[in-house]
C-alpha cells in the first residue's frame, strides 16, 4: 500500500509530499543565499579600499538593494518555510501538511517571483537601486522603469508566503496527533505558528504598499507624492508597519530551532517551556506597535519619539526571558559540542549582542546620530545573520542525518563553524566602529579615515563567504558519501516525535497517527 | 458539501489577509491624514481664517521666517520679499512673495504651506493667502503674491520662532486635464 515517490522530474513538479516540498524550499533558498552572497561579495570588494575600483556607483546601489531583497525574501524566509514543511508534520505526528496542493503552488510560484526580480539586472535602467526598504519617492518618482518588475515580483513572493502560512496554521491547528495538546507542541512548531499569524497579517500590507507604488507610478494617484497631496512619510509608516513584524518573522522560527538543539546537547529538557511560549507571543504582539523606531529622524513629535522609544525597549524584556531560558537550560547540563550545538551557542551569544545594539538604536536621541550609519548595518547583521542564518545552519546539521540517513563529517562541520564564526565577527564588529565614527551606509565610497576597518571588514566577509561554500560542500558530501546511519535517535539526548521515526525518514510517515502520552 | 475544519480555517485566514490589504491601501492613508489633522503634527495650516483674536499682546515678539522652495522640476523663480519679520501676537501683518514664470509657456502653480514647529500650526492664522488659489502666470510673466496673517496670542510660550515654508508645485497638466473633462 505504501508507495514511494514518483519517478523523474514529475516528482518535483507535481510534488505534494511535505518532505519533497521542504527539500525544494531548502535548495531554492540556498541558491538564493549564494546569489545574495555574490552580491555581498561585490559590495565588500568595492569597499575593500576607498575610491571606485570595480563597479560604477549606480551598479553598487543595485547591489545593496538586490542583496537585501534576495537575502530577506529569497534566502532566510523560504529556508524556514522549507524547514517548517519538513519538520512540522514530523513533530506533531501528522501524515502531511493540511493543504498539500496549495503547498505545491506556494513553492512553485517563488522561482517566478525571483526570476522577475533578478531579470531586471539585465534590463535597461538596471535592477532596483532604491534600497531594500524602497522608500518613496526614490522608488516611485525617481525609480528606474524596471520597478514594475520589482513590484510584481514582491506580489508573487508575498502570495507565496501567505499561502505557506495558511498551510502551516491549518496543519498545526487541525492535524496534531491525538494527545498532542497545544502546550506539548515543540517550540519550533509554536514559534512557526505565531510567525505564520504574523505573516498573514503583514504580508498583505507589503502587497498593499507596493500596489500603492504601482498606482502612483502608472495610474496617476499620489499616495506618496506631495505634489498631489500625498506624503512620502506615509510610505515609511506603512512599510515599517510591515517591516518591523517582518524582522520577527525572520527570527522567531530561528528561536524555535535553537530551542530544539540546546536541550538535546545539554541533555536536559528546555528550561521554562511555557514562559517561552508566552514570551514568543508577547514579542509578536509588541512587534506591531513599535514600527516608528525606524523613523526617529522623520520629524516625529516628541511624544511619538518617547512612545516608540519605550515601547521598543519593552521588547527586550520577553527577548531577555528567552535568552535566560537557553542559558539556564545549559546550566549544569551535560554539554557536548557537536556542530549544531556550536552554531546554537554562537547564536545565543551573537544574537544577544545584536539585541544590545538594537537597544542602543532604540534610544531616540542617540539614534539621530546612528541612523543610516554602518552601526545599523552592524546591528541587523548580528540579528539576521548570526541570528537567523546561524540557527538555520544549526538546524540543517541537526536534522540532516534524519532526512537522508547519512552522517555529516563532524570535523568538517566544526571547521565550517569556526571559519563562519571568526569570519562573521571580523566582518561585522568593525562596522559598528565605522558607524559610530560617522560612516553612512549605502555609499559606494568613503572618506579615507574609514579605510582600515573597511579592509578588515571585507576580509572577514570573504572568510564568511568561503565558509558557505564549505557548507554547500559538506551538505552535498553528506548526501552523496556520508556515513550511513539508521539510528532512530541521531543524538542520544534528542526528544520528540521526529526521533521515533526510522532513519532516513520514509517518504510517508505517521499515516496512522502516533499516540502522545 | 459540508466544509471541514481545514477549509474553515483557510477561509478565515484568507479573509484576514484580504482585510489587511484593504486596511493598508484604503484605510491607512485616510487614517494617517485624520491623525495628522487631529494632532496637528503634519504642520499643515488651516484654510482661510475668519474669526477674530484677542487684543494685540505687545509684551511678546515672535520671529516669523519665510522659506520658498520649488518642487521637483518646477522652473519658476520663487522667493519671499522679506525673509523674516517680527510681529506681536494678535497683530495683522502683510507680506509678499515674488514669482516669475521664466519659461515660454503659460503655467499654473499651487503653493503648499507648512509650519515648523508643528505645535504652532494651529495658532498661525492666514486671513489672505496666495496659497488659497492656483497661481496662473503667462510665459515670462511675474507677480507679487500677498499673504496676510495673525499669530494667535494663545501661541504656546515655548514658541519664539515660526517658520512658514511654501513649496511650489507645477499643476499645469492637472489643471488642463480638469478643464478638459469639465468641458
Ligand atoms: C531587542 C531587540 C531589537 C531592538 C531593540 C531593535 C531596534 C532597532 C532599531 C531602533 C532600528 C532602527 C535603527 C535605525 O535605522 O536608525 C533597528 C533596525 C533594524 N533591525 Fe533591529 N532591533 C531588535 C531586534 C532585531 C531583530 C531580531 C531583527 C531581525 C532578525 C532586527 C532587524 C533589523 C533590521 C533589518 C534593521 C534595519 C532596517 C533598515 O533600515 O534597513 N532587529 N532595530
Ligand atoms: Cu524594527
Amino acid at each position: 500500500m505504501a508507495h514511494g515517490p514518483a519517478k523523474g522530474i514529475g516528482r518535483w513538479l507535481f510534488a505534494t509530499n511535505h518532505k519533497d516540498i521542504g527539500t525544494m524550499y531548502l535548495w531554492f533558498s540556498f541558491a538564493m543565499f549564494l546569489l545574495g552572497g555574490t552580491f555581498a561579495m561585490i559590495i565588500r570588494a568595492e569597499l575593500f579600499a576607498p575610491g571606485m575600483q570595480l563597479v560604477k556607483p549606480e551598479f553598487f546601489n543595485q547591489m545593496t538593494t538586490m542583496h537585501g531583497l534576495v537575502m530577506v525574501f529569497g534566502a532566510i524566509m523560504p529556508s524556514f518555510v522549507g524547514l517548517a514543511n519538513w519538520m512540522i508534520p514530523l513533530q506533531i505526528g501528522a501524515p502531511d501538511m493540511a493543504l498539500p496542493r496549495m503547498n505545491n503552488l506556494s513553492f512553485w510560484i517563488l522561482p517566478f517571483g525571483f526570476a522577475l526580480l533578478a531579470s531586471t539586472l539585465f534590463m535597461e535602467g538596471g535592477a532596483p537601486n532604491f534600497g531594500w526598504t524602497f522608500y518613496a519617492p526614490l522608488s516611485t518618482t525617481y525609480a528606474p522603469d524596471t520597478v514594475n518588475f520589482f513590484i510584481f515580483g514582491v506580489h508573487i513572493i508575498g502570495a507565496s508566503s501567505i499561502m505557506g502560512s495558511i498551510n502551516i496554521i491549518a496543519t498545526v491547528l487541525n492535524l496534531r496527533a491525538p494527545g498532542m495538546t497545544m502546550m506539548k507542541l515543540p517550540l519550533f512548531v509554536w514559534t512557526w505558528l505565531i510567525t505564520a499569524f504574523l505573516l498573514v497579517a503583514v504580508m498583505p500590507v507589503l502587497a498593499g504598499v507596493v500596489t500603492m507604488m504601482l498606482m502612483d507610478i502608472n495610474f496617476g494617484t499620489s499616495f506618496f507624492d506631495a505634489a498631489g497631496g500625498g506624503d512620502p512619510v506615509l510610505f515609511q509608516h506603512i512599510f515599517w508597519f510591515f517591516g518591523h513584524p517582518e524582522v520577527y518573522i525572520i527570527i522567531l522560527p530561528a528561536f524555535g530551532v535553537v530551542s530544539a538543539i540546546i536541550p538535546t546537547f545539554s541533555r536536559k529538557p528546555l528550561f521554562g517551556y511555557s514562559s517561552m511560549v508566552y514570551a514568543t507571543s508577547a514579542i509578536a504582539f509588541l512587534s506591531f506597535i513599535v514600527w516608528a523606531h525606524h523613523m526617529f529622524t522623520t520629524g516625529m513629535p516628541i511624544a511619538g519619539e518617547l512612545y516608540f522609544m519605550y515601547a521598543t525597549m519593552l521588547i527586550a524584556v520577553p527577548t531577555g526571558v528567552k535568552v535566560f531560558n537557553w542559558i539556564t537550560t545549559m546550566f549544569r547540563g551535560s554539554l557536548s559540542f557537536e556542530t549544531p550545538m556550536l552554531f546554537a551557542i554562537a547564536f545565543v551569544i551573537l544574537f544577544t549582542f545584536g539585541g544590545f545594539t538594537g537597544l542602543m538604536l532604540a534610544v531616540a536621541p542617540a539614534d539621530i546620530q546612528y541612523h543610516d550609519s554602518y552601526f545599523v548595518v552592524g546591528h541587523f547583521h548580528y540579528v539576521m545573520v548570526a541570528g537567523a542564518v546561524f540557527s538555520m545552519t544549526a538546524g540543517i546539521y541537526y536534522w540532516l542525518p534524519k532526512w537522508c540517513g547519512k552522517m555529516y563529517d563532524e570535523t568538517m562541520g566544526k571547521l565550517q563553524f569556526w571559519i563562519a564564526f571568526i569570519g562573521f565577527n571580523i566582518a561585522f564588529i568593525p562596522q559598528h566602529f565605522l558607524g559610530l565614527a560617522g560612516m553612512p551606509r549605502r555609499y559606494a565610497d568613503y572618506a579615507l579615515q574609514f579605510s582600515d576597518w573597511n579592509m578588515v571588514s571585507s576580509i572577514g566577509a570573504f572568510m564568511y563567504g568561503a565558509a558557505q561554500l564549505l557548507f554547500l560542500y559538506n551538505v552535498i558530501r553528506t548526501i552523496v558519501a556520508g556515513e550511513p546511519t539508521s539510528e532512530e535517535k541521531t543524538w542520544e539526548g534528542a526528544e520528540g516525535l521526529e526521533w521515533t521515526l526510522p532513519t532516513p525518514a520514509p517518504f510517508h510517515t505517521f499515516s496512522t497517527p502516533p499516540e502522545v502520552k | 458539501m459540508p466544509i471541514n475544519a481545514t477549509q474553515k480555517i483557510t477561509l478565515k485566514l484568507v479573509v484576514v489577509a484580504i482585510g489587511m490589504f484593504v486596511f493598508a491601501v484604503f484605510l491607512m492613508p485616510p487614517l494617517y491624514d485624520v491623525f495628522c489633522e487631529l494632532t496637528g503634527i503634519g504642520g499643515k495650516t488651516k484654510g482661510q481664517f475668519e474669526g477674530t483674536t484677542a487684543a494685540v499682546d505687545v509684551e511678546r515678539e515672535i520671529k516669523i521666517q519665510f522659506v520658498a522652495t520649488n518642487n521637483g522640476a518646477m522652473p519658476w523663480e520663487f522667493s519671499p520679499l522679506q525673509y523674516q519679520v517680527r510681529v506681536h501676537p494678535g497683530e495683522k501683518t502683510a507680506v509678499e512673495f515674488y514669482a516669475k514664470n521664466p519659461t515660454s509657456r503659460d503655467m499654473v502653480a499651487q503653493a503648499i504651506p507648512n509650519i515648523t514647529p508643528n505645535n504652532a500650526a494651529e495658532f498661525f492664522h492666514k486671513t489672505e493667502c496666495f496659497c488659497f488659489d492656483k497661481q496662473v502666470l503667462k510665459a515670462g510673466e511675474e507677480a507679487n503674491m500677498g499673504l496676510v496673517f495673525i499669530v494667535d496670542p494663545e501661541l504656546p510660550a515655548s514658541v519664539t520662532t515660526i517658520t512658514l515654508s511654501y513649496t511650489l508645485f507645477d499643476v499645469t497638466e492637472a489643471t488642463e486635464a480638469a478643464v478638459a473633462t469639465t468641458n
